[in-house]
């Protein structure tokens, strides 16, 4: 051994640097956009958690002598057309949308990134026909697709969740593939190959925490439509059943009477969709950034 | 060449401090650079990579990244102080007189337009228009010497190689007919016989052109055929500066004296000694220096050096050292003893026999050759060494070996004595373990999600077969036979530099116990000093362990220096094979004689030069006959283009492909000495 080329003459490490995580975690603590988006989220977080305990009336009781009063310091957003309190309703109403689109996207997430890993890395005739199902599935509207599971399977939240999850995995899947169809080329994948690492490993161990970043941006990005989206089929009637109090089925029941006047059984359930929507967009911008600096 | 001081001075740095701001501060990348460059002058610039050289680049022009900043001195283009400009007279300073050449011409040019509509477009800012600009741009691709230069002015950039773009690249730089020509490493990105074209033409345009020139390369040999004087760059301070000459055969500074020993010159080999390192590391940028920078690094160094940084000292002749002890320089002990253990003779039998392999890929139909009947071997403990072009087949003849693909059917991979499956999968465990690689780039090599913890006990535990407290033992051993400590393993790849994660790569090779080792271009990524260090290191691995290497590399002297064979391909062929002295000292088939010819040299000898005309052929449409007859300058007649030439064995050992009898190669190539790199 050489006498100077020992250990002690090696540097240590930089361990003062931040990690790649650390970064993303610095950069997004001053994001504006994020900040403000992850403002907006948290507060319906809040409401759906804890809204039962805080809101002014029982968001279920009806009185009917005091239907449809318009916005007042008792009622702040008015009454609907069985009396009952909109503010309440519109409070307690993002807890199921926010059970609901979230488990969606999660759903979505772990499927789309099991069959992107696994279309992006064997490539060849798997991808191929594995991605031209995916197109054709792409292809058909979702409210198709939860017409059909619906019929099939019965109204309820879990067809929710799976409709949506299963509609939106092959968006997440097409994002996953092209990330690791780059992945796959480097030399640490050969190496892998080297050890006759087996292909499981090889996509889970080696080129999955390389290609979180894609994922996370993507999965914000859909939890944003999967709020939509439930909120559409809530209106549509297929997904969360009265009298649960809920943004587009309030939207659906009462949106009829906005003729009469009586906007406010409307305006403030889509306010909140559309809050909560803009929330998550921005915190989706925001890790984009974070990610793409 | 011009009188100096008849004119003002091309370019006049006076105490450039430039720094960058970085986590809220300012951290000093140039500190108090004095530098002049006369009117037709060309400065090198010399140093290892975080030094400045390509600051310094910038800060001329003005165009520093945005946390980039000059926080003291002045800048004087032409005697015009270019601080001073508001950003109208900046803009005309940077059309009018000064230009620039980056390293990737690929990224230099508009993907999206004719070559002959970028370079109107330059004419077209100086007011020249229509065909008048047409015609001048077609007389600048001439003056570039780019054959053909009307239908290269219909192409688009991806339709030219890498040569012929830099040419262009060049034109353009030209086409202002600028005082000052910055070149930043211009050729590095470019094959060796490409590379000596760049340089030849730059030396020519010199004769042609006034233009001063600033020439930025990490490459000593490079800076030293093409500059008058030399600037050694460290830490962001000029520590010596001198006539090339003088700094590169007398050099008075610790730090040239290092640089210059760390590079494997005159032949060196593996068993005549190890190559000198310079030990430890650049100082961090920004970094409070107090002292001499290089005193942490320096053998020389005395408790004053530490204390008292050192003035430029006038040496006389223009010459110029920032060493206390600059007298003694060159007494700078070894940081690297040069002894080795001898080599112990080798008779075994071979440890990997290659027989008539072939790789055929398809393109658009056609078959393309990418490796043509390649047949080798080797013995344990020995290093082949492939050499040529890219696009010759090294790699790919790399990974058939490896199996990570396929060849195709009929020839032969033996590995001791045992067929090898020609796919990684049919492999058994032990001849999975048994060839490993050591990849060129280490960030792509080694996982950067992982801890260097985690990337090697998997080796070892997919390889080596341990676990538990076996494997924890050997991760130790593991660690420490490649000089690296504990403490590095628990860090991310990221973290550790250059140097550092080709340790980590290495070991991971040897996890196994390999018997060969293949290594594509595994410093080329690296600093001289650090470079110097690996070959080191695999030398110490070869001797100890027995393992045999495939040496991949562009740069002949660090094949030279760890081969014992050599295989010099071209087209998916083998022109030359055999022992490395034999192949290097020639006599030599054509094709090796002019890949030697076009290395550059520090010594500055001027041996006959051989250049390589045009561009190697595609290997789905190769030439008829010997595939080397469009190229070559020795070419006899039409034999040459009808018949391909048998590998010969000219001497035991060592066949050249080539229908000039040996003799007669002996006498052509006889009259001029070759001294290699």
């Amino acid at each position: 051994m050489s006498a100077t080329d020992t250990p002690a003459s090696l540097p240590a490490p930089h361990t003062a640097q931040r990690s790649p995580w650390g970064e993303v975690l610095h950069s997004l603590s001053r994001s504006g956009t994020f900040l403000t988006g992850l403002f907006i989220l948290l507060f319906w977080v809040v409401c759906a958690l804890f809204g039962q305990h805080f809101v002014p009336y029982d968001p279920l009781a009806s009185d009917i002598i005091n239907a449809l009063t318009p916005p007042a310091a008792d009622h702040w957003f008015g009454t609907d057309q069985l009396g009952r309190d909109v503010f309440s309703r519109v409070i307690v109403g993002s807890r199921d949308i926010l059970t609901v689109a979230p488990l969606a996207t999660i759903l979505a997430t772990i499927a789309g990134t099991a069959l992107g890993l696994v279309i992006g890395y064997f490539r060849g005739i798997v991808d191929d026909i594995v991605s031209r199902v995916l197109e054709a599935f792409m292809a058909i509207p979702v409210v198709i697709i939860a017409l059909l599971a619906i019929v099939a399977l019965g109204t309820s939240k879990i067809t929710v969740i799976v409709v949506i999850g299963l509609s939106f995995a092959p968006i997440i899947a097409r994002t996953v593939r092209s990330a690791v169809l780059a992945e796959r080329e480097l030399d640490y994948v050969a190496a892998a190959k080297l050890r006759h690492e087996g292909a499981l490993h090889t996509m889970f161990v080696e080129i999955l925490p390389n290609v979180i970043p894609p994922i996370l941006v993507e999965t914000t990005v859909r939890l944003g439509y999967a709020i939509f989206a439930v909120a559409t089929l809530s209106f549509m009637g297929f997904g969360i059943q009265p009298p649960s109090p809920d943004w587009g089925l309030s939207i659906s029941s009462n949106y009829g009477m906005i003729g009469g006047g009586f906007w406010w059984t409307v305006l403030f359930d889509a306010l909140a969709i559309a809050s909560l929507v803009i929330g998550v967009n921005l915190v989706a911008d925001g890790v984009h950034g974070a990610f793409n600096d | 060449m011009t009188e100096p001081g008849q004119a003002a001075n091309a370019l006049e740095l006076k105490d450039l401090s430039v720094a960058y701001r970085v986590g809220r501060r300012n951290r000093a990348v140039l500190r108090n650079v004095n530098l002049t460059i006369k009117a037709g002058e060309a400065y090198g610039l010399v140093g290892e990579s975080g030094c400045g050289k390509s600051t310094v680049a910038l800060s001329v022009v003005r165009y520093l990244p945005r946390n980039g900043s000059i926080t003291g001195g002045s800048i004087a283009l032409d005697g015009k102080d270019v601080m001073k400009l508001d950003a109208e007279a900046l803009r005309r300073a940077r059309a009018d007189s000064v230009s620039m050449v980056y390293q990737d011409p690929g990224k230099a040019l508009n993907p999206s337009l004719r070559i002959g509509r970028q370079l109107t477009e330059i004419f077209e800012l100086t007011g020249v228009t229509g065909q008048a600009a047409q015609d001048k741009a077609l007389a600048m691709l001439n003056r570039v010497r780019i054959s053909d230069p009307a239908s290269v002015m219909q192409r688009y950039p991806h339709q030219l190689s890498g040569g012929m773009q830099q040419r262009v690249a060049i034109a353009m730089a030209l086409a202002n007919d600028p005082s000052m020509l910055i070149l930043d490493e211009p050729t590095t990105g470019l094959d060796a016989t490409v590379e000596a074209e760049v340089l030849d033409l730059i030396g020519q345009l010199r004769r042609e052109l006034s233009a001063s020139i600033l020439f930025i390369s990490h490459n000593l040999a490079v800076v030293s055929n093409m500059c008058d004087r030399v600037g050694v760059l460290y830490a962001g301070m000029l520590v010596e500066e001198g006539s090339t000459k003088d700094v590169f055969n007398d050099p008075r500074h610790p730090y040239t004296v290092a640089l210059l020993r760390c590079l494997p010159r005159g032949g060196q080999r593996k068993d005549q000694g190890r190559l000198d390192t310079i030990p430890g590391f650049l100082p961090g940028i920004g970094a409070t220096i107090a002292g001499c920078a290089f005193a942490d690094r320096c053998a020389l160094a005395t408790e004053r050096c530490r204390a008292e940084p050192p003035p430029l000292y006038e040496l006389g002749d223009g010459r110029l050292s920032r060493c206390h002890y600059h007298d003694k320089a060159q007494s700078l002990p070894r940081a690297t003893p040069a002894e080795i253990a001898a080599a112990a003779p080798k008779q075994a039998p071979p440890v990997l026999q290659v027989e008539g392999l072939n790789k055929t890929y398809a393109s658009h139909g056609r078959p393309l050759r990418a490796v043509k009947d390649v047949s080798v071997s080797l013995r344990p403990g020995e290093t082949l060494g492939l050499v040529g072009e890219s696009g010759s087949g090294k790699t790919t003849f790399a990974r058939l070996l490896l199996g990570l693909i396929a060849p195709d059917d009929g020839g032969s991979i033996e590995l001791e004595g045992k067929q090898l499956a020609p796919r990684l999968a049919s492999r058994s465990e032990d001849q999975v373990k048994a060839v490993q690689i050591v990849f060129q780039n280490p960030d792509s090599a080694l996982n950067r999600s992982h801890s260097i913890r985690h990337i090697l006990s998997r080796a070892l535990k997919r390889l080596g077969g341990l676990s538990g407290k076996t494997l924890d033992t050997r991760l130790e051993e593991l660690v420490r036979s490649v000089r690296l400590t504990d403490r590095h393993l628990a860090v991310k790849p990221r973290q550790l530099s250059g140097g550092l994660k080709q340790r980590v790569a290495i070991a991971r090779a040897f996890a196994g116990d390999p018997r060969i080792v293949v290594c594509d271009e595994p410093t080329s990524a690296l600093d001289v000093s650090v470079q110097a260090a690996i070959l080191n290191l695999l030398a110490d691995l070869q001797s100890r362990q027995d393992v045999s290497y495939i040496f991949i590399s562009h740069d002949l002297g660090v094949v030279r220096y760890l081969s014992d064979k050599i295989a010099v391909l071209y087209l998916g062929r083998i022109m030359e094979f055999g022992p490395s002295e034999a192949v290097f000292s020639g006599p030599h088939h054509p094709y090796t004689e002019a890949l030697l010819s076009a290395v550059p040299k520090l010594d500055r000898t001027e041996s006959l030069r051989i250049r390589l005309d045009g561009e190697i052929p595609s290997a789905a449409n190769p030439p008829t006959g010997c595939v080397f007859h469009t190229r070559c300058p020795r070419k006899i007649g039409a034999i040459c283009e009808t018949q391909e030439p048998e590998l010969t064995e000219v001497q035991p050992g060592h066949t050249i492909r080539c229908h000039i009898p040996y003799a007669e190669l002996a006498k052509l190539q006889k009259p001029k000495t070759m001294e290699t790199a």
